[in-house]
């Protein structure tokens, strides 16, 4: 899973270093788009939840799927009430069942939508790496191939989101845990022709 | 028990720190009919004897399925049963719709169990008059708990309640050892045997018996708790009886003939 690390307020870059993905009990983890201050109260239910969970001590434990009908729920039900979480999110995990490891990945957002697929993006990625997923992604892709893949997704929304930020943070989720990358950027070009003197040309200008 | 001036309420100790009523609860148990339970790694199976109110009657039914992964079989007042098993069906039921996941049965154990705490402690309640035996599945394996009207419960590799359950539990108490390495027939097998020794000369056929399973096979598939057809069990039947009436057969057989002979009443 991958994000830029901004925050914004209206129009305005505000926080530059946040991170939004994290990790939620021993299989999963959670990204979110959105409403920063509604995230942080969903990060607050999810820790009541596995906190619980792990208080069982019962050898149970929840997995990706339930957190993420468990969220489903939530927001489902918040937009019942008119008072929404404004975020969509993100849930992947991997854990291991009576046959063998189960992937997981899906996605919630704020209207109560869910879904389960290979490759979930919010906002912008929806229109601008969904289609770079789509063809690109296969079955059994490495870490490295994965991260690359990513990557490209990255690049483009910068480029073309004007809401991102050049600073990126990559998650991964397995069996053995989560891990979250420290934050880095990745290498843009803007020597394009056309970048310089845009206006040559154009109407109105002289 | 004798009746005593601190039996009228739960909500009164007797002097030596007992809540009579609470045990004359436990005492209904006992009056039901017989019901057994057993674990193996893979499997946990119920048996309960059937006993017909009348001649004229059907018998009561007390093996209920609660959900894909959990059932229960229960002694006592069964009409208390049957308002728990409503009561353990909806827990189940709520857990899957908000998680879509499967309840663990220790958790629901621990429902039910909370829920009998709460009728001792009022004066206006009365106890649960009936055991459950909880029989499930789930990630970390087959489970066997017993409910107690107290407001109790522990987890069992194997159990047995209700009237002559002594008889079983002995039985048992010989045998589960091996439990964990049986075969889901092996499972069946024991626990129509133990049954066997609650009724006490009568002969055990498919119709005074009900027998509920609940497992994962090998390939980690799970097989969801059914009530298990009558025509199988009184094939198993028959095959237990065949074993008994020739003890030359090979050493796998010489369980059963063990367990027919060493009857309770012979001690």
């Amino acid at each position: 899973m991958a994000s830029d690390t901004g925050a914004s307020y209206g129009s305005t870059l505000r926080y530059k270093s946040v991170e939004r993905i994290k990790a939620v009990g021993k299989h999963s983890l959670i990204g979110a788009s959105g409403e920063f201050s509604d995230f942080q109260e969903i990060l607050r239910y999810l820790d009541e939840l596995t906190l619980s969970d792990h208080m069982w001590d019962d050898g149970n434990s929840l997995g990706p799927k339930e957190i993420h009908s468990y969220l489903t729920r939530v927001m489902y039900n918040r937009r019942n009430k008119f008072d929404p979480l404004w975020n969509s999110l993100v849930l992947g995990g991997v854990k291991k069942g009576p046959k063998g490891e189960e992937k997981y990945l899906g996605m919630v957002n704020m209207i109560g939508t869910h879904f389960e697929e290979n490759h979930i993006a919010t906002g912008f990625g929806n229109h601008l790496a969904i289609p770079i997923l789509r063809a690109e992604w296969h079955e059994d892709m490495t870490f490295e191939e994965a991260v690359k893949l990513v990557e490209k997704c990255l690049l483009v929304l910068l480029y073309r989101d004007r809401s991102s930020i050049n600073k990126f943070q990559i998650a991964k989720i397995t069996t053995e845990g989560a891990t979250i990358y420290p934050p880095y950027s990745l290498k843009t070009y803007w020597g394009f022709a056309h970048f310089e003197n845009p206006a040559q040309g154009a109407v109105g200008s002289w | 028990m004798f009746r005593n001036q601190y039996d009228t309420d739960v909500t009164t100790f007797s002097p030596h720190g007992r809540i009579f009523q609470m045990e004359y609860a436990m005492e209904a148990v006992k009056q039901g009919a017989a019901t057994v339970g057993l674990c193996s790694c893979t499997h946990a199976v119920l048996v309960a004897s059937n006993k017909p109110a009348s001649e004229l009657s059907s018998f009561q039914r007390k093996v209920f399925r609660v959900a894909d992964h959990v059932g229960v079989a229960f002694s006592g007042l069964t009409a208390d049963g049957r308002v728990l098993t409503k009561f353990l069906r909806n827990e189940c039921i709520n857990h899957a719709f908000v998680y879509e996941a499967q309840l663990p049965v220790s958790r629901l154990a621990l429902r039910l169990a909370d829920k009998a705490q709460v009728c001792t402690q009022r004066s206006w309640k009365r106890p649960y008059g009936v055991g459950l035996l909880v029989a499930g599945l789930d990630e970390t394996g087959p489970h066997l708990y017993y409910n107690c009207p107290s407001g109790n419960y522990f987890e069992y590799q194997a159990f047995a309640i209700g009237s002559r359950s002594q008889a079983a539990k002995t039985f048992l108490e010989r045998k589960f050892e091996g439990f964990n390495k049986y075969t889901p027939e092996q499972l069946i097998k024991d626990a129509l045997s133990a049954i066997k020794e609650t009724l006490q000369g009568e002969k055990l056929t498919s119709s005074n018996c009900t027998v509920a399973i609940v497992g994962r096979i090998e390939d980690g598939t799970a097989e969801p708790f059914q009530v298990v057809d009558t025509k199988r069990i009184q094939a198993i039947i028959d095959s237990m009886e065949a074993a008994e009436e020739a003890p030359a057969e090979p050493s796998s057989m010489q369980e059963e003939d063990k367990g027919s002979d060493a009857a309770p009443m012979d001690i």
